[in-house]
This record gives C-alpha cells, structure tokens and sequence, in this order.
C-alpha cells in the first residue's frame, strides 16, 4: 500500500499528520473569535431580537396580528416550518446515509452538518408552537393521563405524528451528534489548559481515553444509530408531507408528496450546508479539510435531488391533466398564471434552472458560484413551500370566498427571527466545539510518519 | 496483577502490525489506545464482533410494542372517540407514531446500553498510557508472560514496527 500511487485527489490537503488535525481544530475554539465572527454573532442576535419582538407582540395580541384569513388559514408560519425541517434533513443525510455508503468525504463536514440539523430542527418545532396561538398549552400535544377525561390525543391526525416524528427526530439527531462528539470532547480535555475548560470537556467526554475495546463497540453503535437515522430522515419528511397529502384540498392530497417532500429537503439542506460551509471555510481558514472535492461532491447531490424535484413539478402537473378533475387543474392553472404566478415562477426558476449549472465542472469547483447558487437554492425550496400551501387554500371551491395572502410584519419579523436564532446557535457552536470530527478525519489521512501520507 | 508493557506507535499501520505480531507470538493484548477507530485492529486483537446489535433489537421491538399497543388502548379501549367515523383500531393511521416510537426507544436504549456497558464515570479523566492517546500516539497494552526473555520478545517486535517501549 505504501508505493501504491493515488490516483485519487487526497481527501484533506496540506499533508496534515494527526497532531496538525487537532491543532487546527481546536485552534478556533482556542483564539479569540475574529471580528468577522463578532460581526455575523451581532448581525444574528440582531434578528433573533427582532424575532422576539414579532413573536412576543404576536403572542400578547393573538394570530389577528398575521395577515391570515377565513380562506388562507397556513401561510407563512407553516411555510417556515417546512422549510425548516427540509434544512435539517441534510445534515443526517451527511451524517447517516453517507456513512452507510462508506463516503469517506463525509469526515470533514459531518460534524458542522448534523449541528446545522439539531439547529434547523429546533427553527422548525418552534412554529407550530407559535401557530398554536396558546402556546402554553403546547404540552397538550403529548399523551398523558390527564383529567379532562382522560382526553387522549387523536392519533389518526397527521398533524400529532408530526409532533412525534420532529420529536423523535430531534432526539435521535442529538443523540448521534453528541454520541459521535464523545471522542473529540476527550480529545479537547486532554489538551485544555484551564481549569474550567478540563472541567467542563471531562464531564461531556464521560471519562473516554481511547481504548480500543471500548472503540470496537463505540463503532457499532454508531453505525446502528446511523441505521435508525437513514430511515428516520426519510420518515420525518414524508410525514410532514401527510400533513397535507392526507388532507382533501385539491394540490395538497397527491400520493407523490412523500418522495417529493424528502428530495426537496434534501435539495434545501445541502444548499445550505454548501452555504454554510464557504463561508466557514473562508472565514476559519478550513480550505484544507473543507476541499473544492467536498463543494463538487455536494453540488452532485444537488443536480440529483434538484432532478428529482423538477420531475415532482413535472408529475403534479401531468397528474392535473390525467385525473380529469376540474378542481384539479384549476389549481395548477392558477398556481402558473394566477395571482401568485410570480411565486410560482420564482421557484421554477430558482429550482430547475440553478442545479443545471452543475453540470459544468468548471462551476462546481468556483466556490463563488457555488455560494451564490446555494442561496437561489435555498430562495427556491422557500418558495415551493410557500406556492404549495397558499396557492393551494386561496382560491378554493367557492368563488366568492376567494381571497390573497399578504404577509404582516409580525410574520417577516419571526421568519427573520428564526434565521437571528439559527446562526446565533451555529455561531455558538463553532466557538465552543470541535466543529470537525478530528478522529474520523484522521483516520481518513493514511498518515505514515514519513511525510508522504496519500489519503484517499 | 500481572505486568503490563506499554508500548507506542506513531501511526496505525505500525500498531497494528506490531498488534498482529504480539499475538502470534503468544501474548495477550490487554487493550490499544487510539486516537480513532483504526480500521482492521479489532481483528488483530482477536475481538470478537459485539453483540449490541441483539439489545438494539431487543429496544426496537419493546418500542414497537409499546407504539402499537399504546395507541390502540389510548383510542380503542380507555377513552373510544368517534373521529369522522373511523374504526376504533385504525392501525394503518397507527403506523408513523409506531415507527417513530420504535426509533426512539431502540437508539436511546442502544445508546445508553452502552453508556452502562462502560460504566461511564461522569467527569472523570479518562485512565490512559498518555494524554496523547486521544491526539496523535497510539498504544498497545501487552500482559507480560512469567518467563524473564518475553520481555526482549515483546521489545524486538515493536522495535521492529518502528515503536517504542515506554517506561511505566
């Protein structure tokens, strides 16, 4: 193996030995934070206040203060729901399905992704908590014996699977983050030199010193928590997309919403893992683990996923016309060419023109029109939720209850918001953990004390 | 107790290498230390593939059971409530909390599971040859024989793989 050339591109650059790894990952929890972190922190606790404004003020007031009506009763807050959930799905797709496949360039960027999903998710749980309007009584979602009856909650409503399906997800999310954190915490304890630090990392890395025994088993269980993840993930969006597949409003209850709804997020969520990723790779100085391979292999996901989106569009549309059903066609034709036309075609735009960029090597690897791509992506997947549940309610089987949906400041307030307290967490975050998984990384680096280590 | 050496490695393959060769020449491997999951040593250590798996099974199907069972004696039995004239016992609408249920009883069960396994001790430093066993060295601990030249032994195969011995 040692004289075997490499016809492969390394995975990490730089001709890093396992100590480089762990200097340059924890260097960026031990320097002070640049003023470009200080900046994004600001600009984001900035939105998050705002958030916590438009939501206070909402919920003192009542759902009056949103621009909804007898017609239109989901919009914008259901709109951010679903947008927020299809943004996590990436991260465990990263994590979990990609493991499964044995990628080995998943090591750099898992970490940072499954962090982006806990965070995408929590964005997410917190809107139809909003929505509830007495969001104090959120606990009446659960099952518990209680004394109004006992009063159970009705679980043939895909409305309380969501709550288990989010749940759920945020638990097992959180638990493979942590689970796979162990061993870089242990790394991060054994190098600290505060007090407070060997503290704080000793109570989170449960006494781990590496032993091999302890490794065997530890490897096992990450690869059936990635197993319980892979179908999880996928169970998650499908059952966000019951909430309306289940219903009987014309544009909503199609059987091809499940598959449509995981290929979006998948879509979304690896726009905005790319998003997230330039930025942190220029700002923290990563380009040697975060590689032009790692951007090129994600817009790969893109074109495949951004495909199978555009085939959805292509479906329902066909399926408008098939089904012979007026009520049917008349809320494509409206979708198109009605009062939101111009909704429509911004995420027809965004997502079936942007992934056909990819195509071209020479756009994938130019990691400014991947930035800027990524963000159409994600303008897009906004949108197609945003067209999907609107246009679908505003115009519905009585003329005369026909009406538009505008949205109030209270409802950008809270969309800004939820952005502000997203980027505060992943902020957070890179200053207080490992960002990348140091171990899988150096075991990826093939790393033979001579200097000539040909990962890949 | 008996002795133990201590030897370390500055990359995987010399360790396991050097593991592989200890064995064959009849000791035993009381544990490595490394700084990752280093891919092909639990076969050189003879580790026989863990059995977790069974008590994962084991969570999923109480999990399972629970999701299924909870939900038909929540909407069948203790308090029935006609819902747009479905049946009581509506198991196919039962079928995504089920899942989700049994998801989340087999990964935290499988988890913690091992956590007990461990018997993990909160906050504590975790016991290794070195501090660098979680950085950049990797370690093999070897039970030393009763005979005096099983030392040279365990040194020359080690030396050999381009380790050292490290004093205890």
């Amino acid at each position: 193996m040692a004289n075997q050339i490499s016809v492969r591109e390394p995975q990490i650059h730089g001709n890093k030995n396992h100590a480089d790894v762990t200097q340059d990952v924890c260097n960026i929890m031990d320097r002070k934070p640049t003023w470009l972190w200080w900046l994004g922190f600001g600009l984001a606790l900035s939105a998050l206040a705002l958030g916590l404004v438009s939501v206070s003020y909402q919920i003192a007031t009542g759902i009056g203060t949103w621009g909804l009506n007898k017609t239109v009763g989901w919009a914008f807050d259901i709109t951010n729901f679903v947008f927020w959930v299809g943004i996590g799905h990436a991260g465990t797709l990263i994590s979990a399905i990609l493991f499964l496949f044995r990628q080995k360039w998943r090591t750099s960027i898992n970490r940072s992704a499954e962090a982006m999903t806990i965070f995408a998710v929590i964005c997410a749980g917190l809107f139809p908590i909003i929505h509830m309007g007495r969001p104090w009584l959120a606990y009446w979602m659960f099952p518990y014996p209680n004394f109004r009856g006992p009063l159970w909650i009705n679980f043939r409503s895909p409305l309380a699977w969501d709550v288990f399906a989010i749940g759920t997800y945020l638990i097992i999310s959180a638990t493979f983050w942590y689970f796979g954190m162990i061993p870089d915490l242990a790394t991060v304890r054994d190098r600290a030199k505060s007090k407070l630090k060997k503290f704080f990392f000793g109570v989170l890395s449960l006494g781990w010193n590496g032993s091999f025994r302890v490794w065997h088993r530890y490897e096992t269980v990450y690869a059936l928590l990635a197993g319980l993840a892979a179908p999880l993930v996928v169970s998650v969006h499908t059952v966000v997309s019951f909430d309306f597949a289940t219903s009987a409003i014309p544009g909503w209850h199609t059987t091809t919403f499940p598959p449509y709804f995981v290929a979006g997020a998948v879509f979304s969520g690896f726009a905005m893992v790319l998003t997230l990723m330039i930025i942190a790779r220029k700002t923290l100085q990563l380009e040697d683990y975060i590689t032009l391979n790692h951007i090129e292999n994600m817009t790969k996901v893109i074109i495949l996923t951004g495909g199978i989106v555009t085939l959805s569009y292509a479906t329902e549309f066909f399926m408008a016309w098939y089904s012979g059903n007026g009520y049917e066609q008349f809320v494509f034709l409206n979708r198109a060419l009605g009062p939101f036309a111009w909704a429509y075609w911004i995420m027809v735009g965004c997502n079936l023109i942007t992934p056909q960029f990819f195509w071209f090597r020479s756009i994938r690897r130019n990691v400014v029109l991947v930035f800027i791509l990524s963000i159409f992506v994600n303008i897009g997947m906004w949108f197609e939720r945003f067209v999907i549940i609107v246009t679908s309610l505003h115009r519905d089987f009585l003329p005369s209850s026909w009406s538009m949906y505008t949205p109030t400041w209270v409802e950008i307030g809270t969309l800004i918001g939820s952005f502000g307290l997203f980027f505060t967490l992943f902020l957070l975050f890179i200053r207080t953990m490992p960002m990348i998984s140091m171990g899988e990384v150096k075991s990826v680096l093939h790393y033979r004390g001579n200097g000539d280590n040909q990962n890949g | 107790m008996d002795r133990q050496m201590v030897a370390e490695f500055r990359n995987e393959f010399d360790l396991t290498d050097a593991v592989q060769a200890v064995r064959d020449a009849g000791f035993e491997i009381v544990d490595a230390y490394t700084p990752f999951a280093v891919h092909g040593l639990d076969k050189a250590m003879g580790l026989k593939k863990s059995r977790i798996n069974q008590i994962s099974f084991l969570f999923a199907l109480i999990g399972i059971t629970v999701g299924v069972l909870g939900q038909y004696w929540v909407s069948a039995i203790n308090w029935p409530i006609n819902i747009g004239g479905r049946p009581w016992n509506s198991l196919p609408a039962f079928m995504p909390v089920a899942f989700e249920v049994m998801v989340l009883f087999c990964g935290l069960g499988t988890v913690f599971s091992f956590f007990a396994w461990r018997k993990v001790k909160y906050g504590k430093q975790g016991l290794q040859p070195n501090l660098r066993a979680t950085n950049d060295r990797f370690y093999v601990v070897v039970k030393q024989g009763q005979e005096r030249k099983s030392t040279s032994v365990v040194k020359d195969i080690v030396t050999e793989n381009n380790g050292e011995m490290v004093d205890q």
